[in-house]
Order: structure tokens, then C-alpha cells, then sequence
């Protein structure tokens, strides 16, 4: 029997389902077309959730997605999926799919007050190019913005900033992963002069001590948490710290909880900072070898409106940013606060519990594995925080190598893919390259093949001051996909629901569903989702992953990709671009920007039979091109050679990914390691070649508090989050039965006393107030999380309990990202409570 | 179906829009109507704990829980969950056995009792409350695709 590629992969994946399955196929058996019992179609992609990229087998039967299950060849996953991974096929199919493009309407035509009606999509492309062009008439780029997406695909977001910056000359292109990682992000730039983890996934195994930090891997994370327990429960010698400002199913798993004050985990990695140099632990050699000491700027502020009394009164709000040449002695005596009864009574962890920890980090013998999500990244001094844990691996050498892995996790499956390799950030292009870069720019203009001097040079509007830019008019042309960000910004009562219904703006959501933020809107695009486009995703592991149009969309539902790419024929580059550049390029003059940004030579060369038969691909069938394949080798080019080496288009779909850089068509597990990263020249070790020196940067930084802490009347801190059963603000999990049955709607987790101390029990209804707004919700005080006294936990999955009505809109003041965890609250009891309230 | 949806959508949306018709509960899909708006919070649903096992979407799906794991321990100690469904408690649990997908290592190996990855149970297996779906959903079930009632379409 002769075997195409195509086919061998086809058998492979037919033989993993069904290894999966446990079922035994007979050699003949395997489902090459029209064989057997191949009535279902199996097909590999991402799981359409969260940062950790599982890996899915995918069933199609007639234009739909009958099944799905782990992928047993992916190996991230290896035949997992969590529970929200196991319900993939129900997510497109709730009854209220949006199928029709919608626009407010009166009297025949569009009015920001008007009604939902439905539109053709001339009829609201036709709207949406006026109110930019009279926009970018009047008031120029900067009053035109896009709030993209961790969940875009590479692609998308490529043609997204593409369109944005080339086309537009705006900047004000933000990802939501702004609220989700960019302390991370921006920390690893200023650490290693490189976005993105040295380790990977595969640390796991190889690990003995993980420590997490403001994580809650079993629930956000959870098949991750397989691969950790796996590793705890096979291995006498492992151990799991769980820090937290409360504890929940991770610390289940624990063999030390520590519970601190919000805002307090700075003091403790100073402390372990401290022991691990008062106990000789540090390695002199290795940190002169290979770091620059810095000190950072002190009382920084927290990102608010510069006219807020706490920006006014911080000496470094405005150059937040700055660090300072440092030394060894300056370090060591900078840490000698951090004593360990000072931190002991600052943070209300028993002293035994953190000494234990930072032994943990100072054992030569242990390998360390420490891992953050939003409890670091969603902090006023995240950047700081992210600095800290990567000093602790700097000064006891574990790094760069199996198992010795300081690693951030993220949330979105491409918020590595494309909000940060893509560059869909502000201040950002491919490929690690930044927008305030001359040479950048230029490098990006080539690529592009644009005219030199037409990208913006300023850093656009982030997520945050897109809000408040809106609020104040300055912002009027708003395009969001893929997001609902008006269920998960801060404070939107006061900062985001009033620019969106400003009278001055037009704001439009393309979404796949209603939810809270297209409900708000002017115009609703339908878009098509997950396995209805072709696709690629990033993970947290540097890997890169693609899959196939697998099912047709409803209705006149389309893709991102497809509506930024039919949207900006619409512009001719003489009403967008300023004269005097045409005027130098007149080869540019009278294109569209279709023309310019994607029928340029490189985007449209690959044709679409090139697409892999037995595959529709909406979005080639209509350009005329495979537009996946071209956009993706054109982006390539910006980190071939340059440390972020991308395979050929083809590879990925005949992989389970890959992770970059990918040199000579071998992936690179571990970075910066001389036998394990190809970049890394022989003899020189280790090599933190992001930056000219080859040096990472040890930057150091006190323990600063929250913005908001609590007080007499606002007397408890509110934490927000996520449950397993939902992912992010619930608009495809909300959808699925079982997962809306396993956790309905949101609760107010408390500690019983504090219940009990305002004559409140299981099951009542309260007000949950700060100074911006309030929510209802009910009083849960068992369950999954086990609250501290004076901290409330209430996740943001229920667009009924918009709980970001309440968080403050306090930033770290240099990544630019939410401290979604710590603002005061108080807990009142709901003045309309009624009799028979409580359990059903 | 298709069309079906396909027209439905539109009225549903402003059907939403003209105050939440479609969620008695409470606007957990789209929100306060309009935003400004702080709605009541429902009372916490009942959990269904009748022990009647529910039938899979499709083979893979995790099987939900039919009975309360209140209180459940399943830590470093002790996993509750096991001492009925592990294999050796069956007979006297009659509860259902743990997968043998579950006795797979990460590198495929059939270990003699539940692999590690697998312990963490309420990762995948989740108990269901009496909540009414706010939305129904048009997934299709691959048995009834094919072998439809009365003979097909």
C-alpha cells in the first residue's frame, strides 16, 4: 500500500484517536478515505481555550463537529484535555450564534441610538469606512484604534497590525493579553533583551521542586497540573509550594501553602533573595559571569489618570521604567531588610513555611521549576515581581537547563503566538522589534514593502488608556475582535461602558456571540470561530501550532482575518497616507490599502491549490490566494536568522507544532544553553545573547504597597479571577450545558467568619461595593476556595455579575497591565433580599 | 438546522435586547440591559446528586458526576473519589471503574493501577447543578447522524 504524506498523516491521526479510545485498528483498517468505518473525519488542532496549547483530535461528520478528544501525539497534552478541552465540540453551537452583520439603526440608517437591525456586510463595511475616513479626516491616526486578541490568530493579528500600522499609521492597536501578561512580556525584554521562556513544558518532568506564585495551575491550568502532579506523586523527592492570597485546589496538592497579604509576595522573594546570599548559597562566578546588577526606580505610582492624587504624589510616575547600574555590595546590602522576621509579620506567613521555601530555592542539589500567572502579571509592581523570581534562578545558577526553569504561563492560546510574536502590543512589531526603533521600523517597512517613513514612530494607546481615551474622546474609531472587554477591563463602569456609548464614537465588535461588550456596540460583526477558519496559535512553550478549516461557518459569519483584509479595500492609500509620502512613492498613489498591505507580491503568492486537499479555506476561496500561507512566510522573515527562526508554512501542518526558534528543521527546547539552543556558540556556556553582551540583567526592587488597600469602610479585598469549568468571561463556556451546569453563575467566595460578622450565610445575596460600582452576588463559603479572613474571591466569568464594575484601573506603571487582585470592597447585604433566598 | 439558526439569531438578539426574554434567571449571557443597570443575583442552584448516570455527548467526554463530592478530600493524603471507583473497591462500591485510559502514562505504557497525571479527578469530571440552560445548543449527536429515528431525513 502506497502512502501520500497527506494520508500517512491522516492514518496517524486516526490512529491516535482510536489509540486513544482504546480500540486496536487493524493495519488495512486505517481510515484512508472512504475505507471502512471512516464516516468521521478526524483532524488535529489547538485546543481553542487557554496558554497551555493542548493538543485535540477533532471529528467532523457532514459539516459538523460530532466529537473531540486529547490528542495522544501532542506533547503537550499527550491524551488529556481538562474539561472545558473535553466539551470543544459543543462551543459553536450555541442556538444564538450571530450569523448577520448588525448595526444600531434609525429611520433607515445607522444612529448611535438606534436599534439592532440586521445589515449586509456592504451596508456595514460602507458605514465603518466613513466614520473612519471622516475620523482619520478630521482628527488624524491617533483617533482610531483596534483592541485585538491572545485568541487571534497569528495570521489574523499579522493582518490586523499590518492594517493598523501600515495602513492607518496608528499605533493604538492593543491586545487584551495587555490585561493578561504584559508584566511578563515586558519583563523578559528588559531581562534578556528576548520575549518568551528558555524552558519549556518538558521542565516538568525533570523538576523536583515547583513553586507557584500567584498561580492556580489546577483550575487555570489544569493539564499542566496532571504533568506536575504526575511528577510530585512518581518522584519521593518532589515538592509543591503554593503561594496565594488564598487557597484554593492547587494548594490541595501542596506540600507547603503560604498565604499572604496581598501585594506582600515582593517581601518574600527579597526574603529568599537575602537567605540564599546570607547562607553562602549564591554562585559569585556564575552572576558576575553572566548578569548586570541594576536598581530600579522606586515609588513608581500606579498607572492611573496622571491627575489621580497617588500619580501626582510619586516621585518616578513618569519614568517608571528607568533602571540604574548597580553592584554586588549595593545588592546584598539593599536585601538585608528582608530579614526573615520582617517578612514573617508583613506577609502573615509563618516564618517556618517561608524558610522552608527559600531552603527549597538555595539547595544546590534541588532543581527549581517556579511558575506565575495572573497573581504576578495582574499586580500593580508586576514587572517587579517578574524580576524578582528571575533573581532567585540567577543566584543560584537554575536556569537555561532541564528542570531549573523560571517559567510564565499564559492564559490565551496565542497570547505568545500573536499578541507577542506577532507584536500586536502599542509599542510593538514582529519579532521582539519596537515601534519607537527607527531601525525597526525600517526593517518592518522592507518586509512590508511599504515606503520608508511611514510607520508611526510614538507608542500607540494601551488597553487601559484605549478606555479612558474613548471615554474622552479622543478616541473615536473603535474596532474590537475576538474580546469582550467590556466584561473584563477594570472599573468599565466608570472607565469603559461610558466611551463606548459616547455620542463621538463608533465602536465595533466582531464576536461570535452577543455578548455583554457587542451589546454595547454600534456595530456587530459576526465572526466565524476555532475550527471554522484555518489557523495558527502560540503556546506558552514557544510552540507554534497550526490547523485546518474543518467545518463551514453559519450563516454570513466570517473570520477576522477575512473582514480586516475586505475592510481595507475600501481605503485608497491617496485618503490615508499623507501627500508628501506618495508624493516621494508615487508607484503607491490610487492603491487601495488591500493593494499596498496584502496584494504586495509576498502575501499573494502562494496559490490556493496549495491549500491540502480535502480542506476548505473560506478566506483563499475568497482573495484568489492562499492567504494563511502567504501572510505567514512573510511574517517569518522578520525572525528568521535573528533567534526566532520559524519552519516553512507546510511543517506545521504536518506536526503537533513546533517550538522556535526552528534552525535547520530541528526545535530548540531549551534557550540560551550552549548543546541545546543552536544559537549558542561552542565553548561560550551560556549565553543570554538578547542582549549585546550576552548578559541577562539582575534588576532589583523593594516591596511598594497596593493602590488600594482596605479601611474602615471598604474593609475587605476583593481578588477576581477565573473557575475551571469557564474560560475568561464565559461567552463559549456559558454555552455549553454541562459546563454552565457545573458553575452556573458567580458566587462571592468568603471566609465564614467574615460571613458570620455580617450576618451573612451560605447562600445569601449581598452587594459587593467599592468606590466605582457595585455587583450583586451570593455568599459561598465552602467549595473549591478556602478565603482568609478580610479577602473575597469573586470571578468574572457572569456578564450578569460584571465584577470589573468594581476593580480599579490601577497598572503596573510600566507594563501597562490591570491589578485585577487587590482593590478595597465592602460585603453588604442585598437591601432587596427577600424571604426563601438562599439554596432552592 | 443550519438555516434554522441561521434565522433564528437576529430575533434572538433582539429579543435580548428588548430585556433579556431569552435567560429568566438572570442576563448571564449579555449582561445588564441597559449596563448601568446591578440585576439580582439568582440563588445558588441545587446540585444534582440522584446517582442516575447521564449519557456522553460522545465516547470521550469525561462521564459528569451524579452524586454530591461535597467535602471531597483529594490531596496529597488521600483521594476519596478512589475508594469507591478505583478497581479493587468496585464490588464493593458498585460504582463505575475507573477508565483503563486511565492507567496510561504520558509515554503510552499500561501502569497496574491509575496513572499520577490522572489523579486530579474534578480536572475533567464535574458534578451538575439543577441550573436551566440559558441557551440551547445545537450540537448533534454522531449516533443519531446516523442511524436517525424513522429512517433519516
Amino acid at each position: 500500500m502506497t502512502l501520500s504524506r497527506r494520508d500517512y498523516l491522516k492514518a496517524q491521526a486516526a490512529a491516535a484517536a482510536a489509540a486513544a479510545a482504546n480500540i486496536s485498528l487493524p493495519a488495512g483498517a486505517a481510515p484512508i478515505q472512504g475505507v471502512g468505518d471512516a464516516q468521521v473525519k478526524w483532524s488535529k488542532a489547538p485546543c481553542r481555550f487557554c496558554g497551555t496549547g493542548c493538543g485535540v483530535m477533532v471529528g467532523v461528520k457532514d459539516n459538523h463537529v460530532v466529537a473531540t478528544h486529547g490528542d495522544m501525539q501532542h506533547e503537550t497534552n499527550r491524551g488529556i484535555n481538562c474539561v472545558k478541552g473535553y466539551f470543544l465540540s459543543k462551543i459553536m453551537y450555541g442556538a444564538d450564534r450571530l450569523t448577520t452583520p448588525m448595526m444600531r439603526m434609525r429611520d433607515g440608517k445607522y444612529h448611535k441610538n438606534g436599534e439592532f437591525q440586521p445589515v449586509s456586510w456592504d451596508q456595514a463595511f460602507d458605514e465603518m469606512a466613513r466614520q473612519w475616513k471622516k475620523t482619520l479626516r478630521e482628527k488624524g491616526p491617533t483617533a482610531v484604534g483596534m483592541f485585538g486578541s491572545g485568541q487571534w490568530t497569528i495570521f489574523e493579528g499579522y493582518a490586523g497590525s499590518k492594517l493598523m500600522r501600515g495602513g492607518f499609521r496608528s499605533n493604538n492597536l492593543d491586545p487584551n493579553a495587555r490585561h493578561c501578561m504584559a508584566s511578563a512580556a515586558v519583563t523578559f525584554i528588559r531581562t534578556f533583551g528576548m520575549d518568551e521562556p528558555m524552558g519549556c513544558y518538558d521542565d516538568m518532568e525533570h523538576a523536583d521542586i515547583f513553586v507557584l506564585w500567584g498561580s492556580n495551575m489546577a483550575e487555570m491550568h489544569p493539564v499542566l497540573w496532571t504533568r506536575v502532579t504526575d511528577r510530585r506523586l512518581s518522584n519521593p523527592n518532589s515538592k509543591i509550594f503554593v503561594l496565594s492570597t488564598f487557597e484554593h485546589r492547587s494548594s490541595d496538592l501542596a506540600d507547603v501553602s503560604l498565604v499572604f497579604k496581598p501585594g506582600t509576595d515582593l517581601a518574600i522573594l527579597n526574603y529568599i533573595a537575602n537567605h540564599i546570599v546570607q547562607t553562602g548559597a549564591a554562585k559569585r562566578e556564575f552572576i558576575d559571569k553572566h548578569f548586570n546588577v541594576r536598581r530600579a526606580n522606586t515609588d513608581i505610582g500606579y498607572g492611573l489618570r496622571p491627575d489621580h492624587t497617588l500619580e501626582q504624589r510619586a516621585q518616578h510616575a513618569n519614568d517608571a521604567q528607568v533602571s540604574h547600574p548597580s553592584n554586588w555590595d549595593e545588592y546584598v546590602a539593599f536585601l538585608k531588610t528582608y530579614t526573615l522576621d520582617y517578612t514573617a509579620e508583613l506577609t502573615g506567613v509563618p516564618p517556618e513555611r517561608l524558610e522552608a521555601l527559600a531552603k527549597a530555592y538555595a539547595d544546590p542539589k534541588t532543581k527549581v521549576m517556579s511558575f506565575w500567572t495572573m497573581g504576578f502579571n495582574q499586580h500593580v509592581r508586576g514587572v517587579w515581581a517578574n524580576h524578582l523570581v528571575y533573581n532567585l534562578h540567577f543566584l543560584t545558577g537554575k536556569i537555561s537547563e532541564p528542570g531549573n526553569s523560571p517559567f510564565s504561563l499564559t492564559g490565551q492560546p496565542s497570547a505568545c503566538g500573536t499578541a507577542r510574536e506577532v507584536g500586536t502590543f502599542a509599542h510593538r512589531l514582529p519579532a521582539d522589534m519596537q515601534v519607537t526603533n527607527a531601525e525597526h521600523r525600517k526593517a518592518a517597512e522592507k518586509i512590508w514593502k511599504l515606503p520608508e517613513g511611514l510607520l508611526p514612530d510614538k507608542v500607540g494607546f494601551h488597553a487601559v488608556q484605549q478606555d479612558r481615551m474613548l471615554k474622552d474622546g479622543k478616541l473615536n474609531c473603535y474596532w474590537i475582535q475576538v474580546n469582550n472587554n467590556l466584561q473584563t477591563a477594570p472599573n468599565t463602569a466608570q472607565e469603559t461602558y461610558p466611551g463606548y456609548r459616547n455620542s463621538a464614537n463608533f465602536v465595533v465588535v466582531s464576536d461570535a456571540y452577543p455578548t455583554i461588550t457587542a451589546m454595547a456596540a454600534d456595530v456587530i460583526l459576526p465572526a466565524a470561530m476555532w475550527v471554522e477558519k484555518e489557523g495558527a496559535y502560540g503556546n506558552a512553550e514557544r510552540r507554534t501550532h497550526f490547523w485546518h478549516q474543518l467545518v463551514d461557518a453559519p450563516g454570513q459569519a466570517r473570520s477576522d482575518l477575512w473582514q480586516l483584509m475586505e475592510f481595507s479595500k475600501r481605503f485608497t492609500t491617496d485618503e490615508v497616507w499623507p501627500a508628501e509620502i506618495l508624493d516621494k512613492n508615487p508607484a503607491y498613489k490610487g492603491k487601495t490599502l488591500f493593494d499596498v498591505l496584502f496584494a504586495n507580491g509576498e502575501v499573494n503568492k502562494f496559490p490556493v491549490t496549495d491549500v491540502e486537499q480535502g480542506y476548505e479555506n473560506a478566506e483563499s476561496k475568497a482573495f484568489g490566494f492562499y492567504v494563511q500561507k502567504g501572510l505567514f512566510e512573510e511574517y517569518a522573515a522578520f525572525g528568521r536568522g535573528h533567534g526566532h527562526d520559524l519552519a516553512p508554512f507546510d511543517m506545521y501542518h504536518q506536526t503537533r507544532g513546533l517550538q522556535w526558534p526552528v534552525v535547520n528543521g530541528a526545535q530548540t527546547k531549551w534557550r540560551y544553553r550552549e548543546g541545546l539552543d543552536p544559537y549558542v556558540k561552542t565553548g561560550s556556556g551560556l549565553n543570554f545573547y538578547g542582549n549585546p553582551d550576552g548578559k541577562a540583567n539582575l534588576i532589583f526592587a523593594p516591596y511598594e504597597p497596593p493602590a488600594e488597600s482596605p479601611d474602615q469602610e471598604y474593609d475587605l479585598w476583593l481578588v477576581t479571577g477565573r473557575v475551571l469549568e469557564h474560560w475568561h468571561s464565559g461567552s463559549m463556556t456559558m454555552r455549553v450545558p454541562e459546563l454552565y451546569r457545573a458553575f452556573p453563575g458567580a458566587v462571592v467566595f468568603m471566609h465564614p467568619d467574615d460571613a458570620k460578622d455580617r450576618n451573612l450565610r451560605r447562600g445569601s445575596e449581598v452587594r459587593i461595593v467599592s468606590q466605582r460600582g457595585e455587583i450583586r452576588s451570593r455568599v459561598e463559603v465552602r467549595g473549591r476556595n478556602r478565603m482568609p479572613r478580610g479577602v473575597v474571591f469573586v470571578p468574572f466569568f457572569d456578564a450578569s455579575q460584571p465584577i470589573n464594575k468594581v476593580t480599579l484601573d490601577a497598572t503596573d506603571p510600566i507594563s501597562k497591565q490591570t491589578d485585577f487582585k487587590k482593590c478595597a470592597v465592602k460585603v453588604l447585604p442585598s437591601q432587596v433580599a427577600q424571604a426563601g433566598e438562599g439554596r432552592q | 438546522m443550519r438555516l434554522r439558526a441561521f434565522l433564528a439569531a437576529p430575533a434572538v438578539l433582539a429579543a435580548l435586547l428588548v430585556g433579556g426574554a431569552m435567560a429568566a434567571d438572570s442576563p448571564r449571557l449579555v449582561g445588564p440591559t441597559p449596563f448601568t443597570e446591578v440585576p439580582r443575583a439568582p440563588p445558588l442552584p441545587a446540585e444534582i446528586a440522584d446517582d442516575v448516570r447521564r449519557m456522553r455527548n460522545y465516547p470521550e467526554q469525561p462521564p459528569v458526576i451524579p452524586h454530591s463530592i461535597r467535602d471531597y478530600q483529594i490531596d496529597l493524603n488521600f483521594n476519596r473519589c478512589l475508594s469507591c471507583h478505583s478497581r479493587k473497591y468496585t464490588e464493593q462500591s458498585q460504582a463505575p471503574m475507573v477508565s483503563i485510559s486511565h492507567y496510561l502514562d504520558r509515554e503510552g505504557n499500561m501502569l497496574g493501577s491509575l496513572a499520577p497525571r490522572r489523579y486530579v479527578c474534578t480536572a475533567c469530571h464535574v458534578q451538575q447543578t439543577n441550573a436551566p440552560p440559558l441557551v440551547e445548543n445545537d450540537f448533534r449527536d454522531l449516533e443519531a447522524m446516523t442511524s436517525p429515528p424513522g429512517g433519516g431525513r
